[in-house]
């Protein structure tokens, strides 16, 4: 069987992440294909649901990109999308997925390194979990790609 | 409102484990305003049940669905098909809706998923205080619009006790209501009221008499 590559889900702050993104493309700097990005207008636009939906949806890692603390462009989207990321831990744990497949991450538009830097991070964290129980199924051959909701 | 919270998600997960199909049934009222039971949360739940099926052999297919009151039939008439094709409803309301859902669909099994608290409100952002004891005779007009039936630990009507301490409670971490009575009563001049012993009260107006009713005849339609 081959190497497990998670699928990982980033939804990235269109004012931070998501030009570091493009900056670290410029820069030709390397990270995982195993990150899927989702721009967002702000950190702030996160939901538990989204979340949630992710991994119902088939993804094995989530991670949330926001502006520095103290600097969202819309002033405190990065602070409440901090506490939703909280909350779904929480849930996560609760029904079994596990809480720590969700993260959040704060960078500035300028850091394209750092953009980088945390898509290994998480690929690297991702890995060691091992496919999420939605998937370990998947993983050994015995059932479909989990697939959207009911 | 009514004040509610949900129960911890492992104990609804135990309620449901034996159903495959359920209806999940959301309050736009106070449970929506108190981020327990509306839309919202209704769509939290059912993930979080079909997510955690979903790793067993026994997935759970969730229909999900919020009304205006659960607490009145004409909303409750319009989920009946919902209702027919669900092994069990999952109530997201508060104690009364539950009970309007299980007499309104008397052969369906009803979960309540939350934990009905108080009547209250909310004061900031994530925060929802106790304001009313549901005592069935109000006394607010005598005590600074302040009520010591639902915010006083004792429910002393001749307060303070000796326990209020700096304005705060001795029995539990809240500010003393009576310390805040009087404050009120000397800003507006009435602290004078204050020395007028309240007598004791009727309890028998509130839930210590029984279940309660209100009938209004000039309202009622007769057929």
């Amino acid at each position: 069987m081959s190497e497990f590559q998670p699928k990982i889900v980033a939804f990235c702050c269109y004012y931070c992440a998501y030009s570091a993104a493009d900056l670290a493309g410029s820069m030709r700097l390397q990270y995982p294909p195993t990150i899927r990005m989702i721009e967002q207008p702000c950190s702030g636009r996160i939901d538990v649901q989204l979340i949630l939906q992710a991994f119902e949806d088939g993804a094995d890692g989530v991670y949330v990109a926001g502006c520095l603390e103290g600097d969202c462009h819309f002033l405190k989207g990065n602070y409440r999308a901090k506490l939703r990321v909280a909350q779904a831990k929480k849930i996560l744990d609760d029904v079994g997925i596990g809480g720590e497949r969700v993260e959040m991450f704060n960078l500035s538009g300028s850091m394209g390194p750092r953009f980088a830097e945390i898509a290994h991070e998480m690929h690297e964290k991702i890995k060691q979990l091992g496919p999420s129980p939605l998937n370990k199924a998947v993983a050994s051959g015995q059932l479909p790609a989990a697939s959207g909701s009911d | 409102m009514i004040i509610a919270e949900q129960k911890p998600f492992e104990e609804i997960a135990r309620m449901v484990e034996i159903f495959d199909k359920v209806l999940i049934l959301g309050c736009n009222e106070c449970v929506t305003v108190c981020l327990a039971g509306g839309e919202k949360e209704v769509g939290l739940m059912a993930t979080s049940l079909r997510l955690l099926r979903k790793q067993g052999d026994r997935p759970i297919i969730t229909l999900e669905e919020t009304i205006t009151r659960q607490c009145e039939w004409e909303y409750l008439d319009q989920i009946e098909k919902l209702a027919e094709e669900a092994e069990c409803i999952i109530s997201m309301a508060c104690g009364v809706g539950v009970q309007f859902v299980a007499e309104r669909f008397p052969d369906k099994w009803v979960i309540p998923a939350l934990n009905t608290k108080s009547a209250g409100g909310s004061v900031k952002h994530g925060l929802w205080e106790e304001r009313c004891g549901l005592c069935g005779e109000c006394i607010l007009h005598k005590t600074g619009g302040l009520c010591p039936v639902a915010r006083c630990s004792k429910r002393i009507l001749n307060g303070p006790c000796g326990g209020s301490q700096n304005g705060k409670c001795e029995v539990k971490d809240v500010d003393c209501i009576w310390d805040q009575i009087y404050k009120k009563m000397t800003i507006i001049g009435k602290l004078e009221q204050l020395l007028e012993i309240e007598p004791e009260k009727d309890w028998s107006k509130a839930r210590d008499g029984g279940p309660r009713k209100v009938v209004r005849e000039d309202v009622m339609i007769y057929e």
